[in-house]
């Protein structure tokens, strides 16, 4: 069974704070599922399925089914990292094919900026943790991790810092559109070099904003979403991949989503050379050089040429890539990048992106997500949406 | 450096007794004759049960590296590939961050930490 054409994304919403030191998390995810639900015209007492990862708080979607009131006959908590809610559509559409559900809602809200995380400190995901031992003595921070892929990939490909600053002034010139963004000024490749080593090779401009949030997504059948006003957005192709260390085989340079990407090319019938638009994961610059790579929009090691000179500016570039700022300018809620995604693909193939960086006539359009640390353990998520 | 305790439980306990004497433990299986790392009770390759711990006299290259520069004490995290072909997550020390290579050799020194355990860390040669 395919889940090709079996479901739509039919509402998307993005929380317009980025500060919200006045709100509860579970208040920022009901919140969004209002926005979503909203936007897709859809009431909550219709929504049957409901999907959260990590950030929702208490017991998985328990806590939040209850405290949202909803009366639902699917639940998923699929825990991914900032990838989940990639996932999340997938089971969603699978779910839907499946009959399990007609009217998904997936929602992801968090404050690490009012809490004060950062990439700096060590990750913890609790002694039990089977590598646990084995790596919490040394600092394995967020930023840290990344940037040992970013040292790799310049050692084995000749990738340079003035490439992956070119990710960074691609994000810019879409952000200074979005008027929600929390950076919109435009920076050139000088100005991400200039800024502080955070980790090397990792510039604080290589890095993406933290901030409170959120966002929701609507997904069901199509015979619903035909109904409701918007355009018709929908799934035609997902995978999901997950890699880790190897055993101690490492390979830093590639990622899951070579094998999440290469799944979703094949469940939706087309190739990288199809898409014009595509939402990329950017927790750090590197990260989106390597899901580029892994995706096949280039081959390995080509990621610097691909990216270098304005290649992912929208309209003037190779590939116009997270078109809203993306988690480099505008918003990375909940430290999860992976909910905004799947948001501006919809709105590229509604025609709802903003006039300046809006893909003329964007028909498909593809969101990848990694989830957890690219230096070690996460996972990839790549979904392709066409609208008809 | 201040190092933070090791969540030692009985599947990981022989490394750290070992690490302890000045010796570092790798796994191998007895199945399929893999090494692997980090180390655990089966073989992540072929899902054996039989493995045995093995000692590495510690020598290997730098895979990665990367220095945290905008915390209090900079720190050097590195994946080391030790001679046996396998990776660890380590940090380097006793070195000039600014000089730091990859594909550089490097040795194992033990460390204390926090609670006293003692911790494989890497210095270049």
């Amino acid at each position: 069974m395919s889940i090709k054409g079996k479901a739509c994304i039919a509402g998307i919403y993005e929380h317009p704070t980025r500060l919200a030191p006045d709100k509860s998390v579970a208040e920022l995810h009901a919140e969004v599922a209002a926005g979503a639900l909203a936007d897709a015209g859809i009431v909550k007492a219709d929504v049957d399925g409901y999907f959260c990862a990590g950030d929702a708080p208490g017991l998985g979607g328990l806590s939040m089914i209850d405290y949202l009131g909803l009366k639902v006959r699917h639940v998923d908590s699929t825990e991914t990292g900032g990838s989940s809610y990639i996932v999340h559509v997938a089971h969603a559409a699978e779910a839907i094919a499946a009959g399990h559900c007609s009217v998904a809602l997936i929602t992801l809200a968090g404050r690490p900026r009012s809490e004060g995380s950062s990439g700096l400190q060590p990750r913890f995901y609790g002694a039990a943790a089977p590598d646990a031992a084995f790596e919490q003595p040394y600092g394995p921070a967020t930023v840290n991790m990344y940037a040992m892929v970013a040292m790799r990939h310049m050692y084995e490909f000749g990738t340079t810092s003035e490439q992956l600053a070119w990710i960074k002034v691609a994000a810019s010139h879409h952000a200074q559109h979005n008027p929600q963004a929390m950076l919109r000024d435009l920076v050139t490749v000088k100005d991400v070099l200039d800024s502080p080593m955070i980790a090397d090779p990792l510039h604080r401009l290589d890095c993406c904003v933290v901030s409170d949030g959120g966002g929701a997504l609507v997904v069901t059948r199509p015979e619903i979403a035909r109904e409701l006003k918007k355009p018709l957005v929908r799934v035609i192709g997902a995978g999901e991949a997950v890699k880790g260390q190897s055993g101690g085989k490492l390979d830093l340079t590639q990622s899951a989503s070579a094998w999440s990407g290469a799944a979703a090319f094949a469940e939706a019938g087309v190739g990288p050379g199809d898409i014009r638009y595509a939402s990329i994961y950017d927790s750090f610059t590197i990260t989106v050089l390597v899901q580029l790579e892994d995706l096949g929009f280039c081959a390995k090691g080509e990621g610097g040429r691909f990216v270098a000179d304005g290649g992912l500016i929208s309209g003037s570039g190779r590939l116009a890539v997270n078109t809203d700022g993306g988690g480099l300018c505008n918003n990375h809620p909940g430290n999860r990048g992976g909910m905004t995604k799947v948001i501006e693909a919809v709105r590229q193939l509604r025609g709802e992106a903003h006039p300046a960086v809006q893909m003329k006539d964007c028909a498909l359009a593809l969101a990848n997500g990694t989830g957890g640390q690219l230096g070690s353990r996460h996972g990839g998520a790549t979904l392709i949406l066409e609208r008809t | 450096m201040n190092i933070p305790s090791p969540a030692i439980n009985p599947e990981n306990k022989p490394f750290f007794d070992a690490a302890r004497e000045g010796r570092l433990l790798i796994k191998r299986c007895l199945a399929c004759g893999e090494r692997h790392y980090y180390p655990r009770a089966h073989c992540p390759f072929c899902g054996s049960q039989r493995t045995e711990w093995i000692e590495t006299p510690g020598h290997g290259r730098i895979y990665s590296f990367s220095v945290m520069r905008r915390v209090a004490e900079p720190y050097a995290i590195a994946y080391v590939t030790l001679d046996e072909g396998v990776s660890m997550l380590t940090n380097l020390v006793d070195c000039d961050f600014d000089r730091l290579k990859i594909g550089a050799p490097v040795r194992v020194v033990f460390r204390s930490a926090a609670g006293g355990e003692a911790i494989p860390i890497f210095t270049p040669l």
